[in-house]
């Protein structure tokens, strides 16, 4: 499978990421190359083998049902752009 | 054109753990604005999630009261997308293996009893919230939601109506709350239903495009989006139109559903499995620990209260409408089947030889008892569940103990009270006048038992309507009613009326 120039600038797009068509001419070449390198794998026969989430077999750890954490919000907000009556303030954004 | 309509419901149940799904944040409502979000909760760079067990815990006994395959082995993916209420960038929820799938709930739509498959049932994070108003052109953000554990509960597209689908979303908040796995409270967002709707022609096999109808917070609502977008949809296809796949919103002032987004503009979500969590395992004794502590579930309840209490299929689904009031139901109808020994040796010595009163007793006490628990489901479904719409509160709060409705129960089979005045006795109980006998004392609402006494009343009233004994005696059916109604006023409403009318009889003839 390969890329095409509006593969990578939809991709760009869903990112939010702001593409000129020269870096996404550079981009549709290293990623690519990086499907080159999954077209390699996928050339080994799987059949049979179930596929895994994760690359080790172990499973999660589970955490109490406990409330642990306190009410830190005066120094995370103190680092935020703008706040107000304890909201963070953003562009409007209404769908 | 005859159409048929499809619905199958995806509904949001906030799980009621005390801790966020993956942090050790308060889930509790009404906090002031980001109090209780964490590092993890606001996305800060480095923190990673760590699964809550309470929430993991929820999902299995849901999975279990559905009859539903627990996959032993579940993933968590990423769900991308770019919100400013959602901080990380991507929710964390199950998309290829979810904690639950298949399963089954029994609804009932008027008489006819019908069972929905579900598809699926999955752990995921919700949201923050974004308030739009009033900060001077900019959205407020509040986190102290995002991370609050859900369960969304998918069904099959199985309802052919906005009654069955009403009947369903009840059902299954019935149950979610029934098994304390959601507060259930939909004011404040903790059983939130979107709604899958569309219409085919009556006999076609495809199913027609459908539109989503988002975040319904209320059974009334959900009936009113269901009808008017089906409504809409024939119109538009009868009109030569043609339906687009589409989100939609809801407007109850209007009651009307309008579009929020079409297919084109729908999210390329790009899940993956979140590399941040392993794989989640479920061991069986910890299922089997779940599955013992589990309740007898509301429909295994309604059955037995049908077979045991006699109740009505109808008394029965109300009686099981919330676990309190199955429990309120059940403690009347034992209080009310308890039949002391006193009682059936006093009928048992009236009406039997020696030899056969042992045998009686055993018959008596379970008429007794089964009449007067037949009386305690009537005063429950009807009188008591009235009042408590009326005083628009909850069986939790009613002011009225199960042991005393059982009482006025007893006391109406037991022929103290007649339906009126046990209507009497029921106003008392409400405000708190005490115990049923009491109240009758004090407001003399015995029911006159004294043959002696009636007899008095209807030898006065016959002496005092000689116009409507001519009448009777004439052949005019009328006048008796006339006869009783003037008996049971001078009684001042305590004579049985059945006997009023014997005793009427006898002396007319």
């Amino acid at each position: 499978m390969s890329l095409t120039q509006d593969d990578v600038k939809r991709i760009a797009r869903l990112a939010r990421i702001e593409t000129s068509d020269a870096e996404a001419l550079a981009t549709q070449a290293q990623l690519n190359s990086i499907f080159g390198l999954i077209a390699t794998m996928q050339a080994v026969d799987t059949r049979g083998i179930a596929p895994m989430a994760h690359a080790q077999e172990v499973y999660q750890r589970l955490r109490e049902d406990a409330v642990t954490e306190t009410d830190r919000h005066a120094a995370f907000q103190a680092v935020a752009p703008a706040v107000e009556n304890g909201l963070y303030l953003v562009p409007k954004v209404i769908e | 054109m005859k159409w048929e309509t499809v619905i199958g419901l995806e509904v949001h149940t906030q799980l009621a753990t005390k801790s966020k799904i993956f942090s050790g944040s308060s889930t509790a409502f009404g906090a002031a604005p980001n109090t209780q979000a964490s590092a993890v909760d606001i996305a800060l760079p480095g923190v990673l999630p760590v699964l809550n067990k309470g929430a993991v815990e929820c999902a299995i006994k849901f999975g279990l009261a559905i009859g539903a395959t627990l996959n032993r082995v579940n993933v968590f993916d990423r769900k991308n997308y770019f919100y400013p209420d959602l901080p990380k960038g991507y929710q964390i929820s199950q998309l290829a293996k979810p904690i639950v799938e298949g399963g089954a709930l029994r609804i009932q739509v008027g008489d006819s009893e019908k069972v929905v498959h579900l598809t699926r049932a999955h752990l995921e994070e919700d949201a923050g919230k974004s308030l739009h108003e009033d900060f001077h052109g900019m959205t407020g953000i509040d986190l102290n939601r995002a991370g609050t554990p859900l369960l969304e509960i998918v069904s099959e597209p199985e309802m052919r109506s906005s009654a069955e689908a009403v009947a369903y979303a009840r059902a299954l908040h019935t149950l979610v709350t029934w098994i304390g796995i959601c507060d259930g409270n939909m004011q404040e967002g903790s059983f939130r239903v979107d709604a899958n709707v569309s219409v085919r022609p009556a006999g076609q096999k495809e199913f027609g495009t459908r539109r989503e109808i988002k975040n319904l917070n209320s059974f009334r609502f959900l009936q009113q989006a269901i009808d008017y977008e089906v409504r809409w949809q024939i119109e538009t296809l009868e009109d030569g139109g043609r339906i687009e796949q589409a989100t939609v919103l809801f407007d109850p002032d209007r009651g009307e559903t309008r579009m929020m987004r079409s297919k084109e503009e729908a999210h390329d979500y790009r899940y993956f499995p979140d590399p941040d969590l392993l794989p989640v395992r479920l061991d069986e004794p910890w299922i089997e620990a779940v599955r013992a502590a589990l309740p007898e579930l509301p429909e295994a309840m309604r059955a037995r209260f049908i077979s045991d209490y006699s109740a009505t299929p109808e008394q029965a689904s109300i009686a099981t409408s919330s676990l309190a009031f199955a429990k309120y139901f059940e403690s009347a109808a034992l209080h009310a089947a308890d039949v002391d020994s006193e009682l059936v040796g006093k009928i048992v010595n009236r009406m039997f030889s020696p030899e056969e009163k042992e045998l009686a007793a055993g018959f008596i006490a379970r008429d007794v008892a089964r009449a007067r628990i037949k009386l305690t489901c009537n005063w429950l479904t009807g009188e008591l569940l009235a009042w408590l719409n009326k005083a628009e509160t909850a069986i939790e709060n009613c002011p009225i103990p199960s042991r005393s409705l059982a009482q006025l129960a007893i006391r109406i089979e037991d022929g103290t009270l007649s339906g009126k005045l046990a209507k009497q006795v029921f106003e008392g109980l409400w405000e708190g006048a005490g115990e049923v006998d009491a109240i009758i004392e004090a407001r003399g609402l015995k029911q006159m038992s004294d043959s002696g006494e009636l007899e008095k009343i209807v030898d006065e009233v016959l002496a005092a309507n000689p116009k409507s004994v001519e009448e009777f005696r004439a052949g005019k059916d009328k006048a008796f009613n006339a006869l009783v109604g003037q008996v049971m006023k001078a009684s001042r409403g305590k004579a049985n009326p059945a006997q009023v009318n014997d005793l009427l009889k006898t002396k007319l003839q």
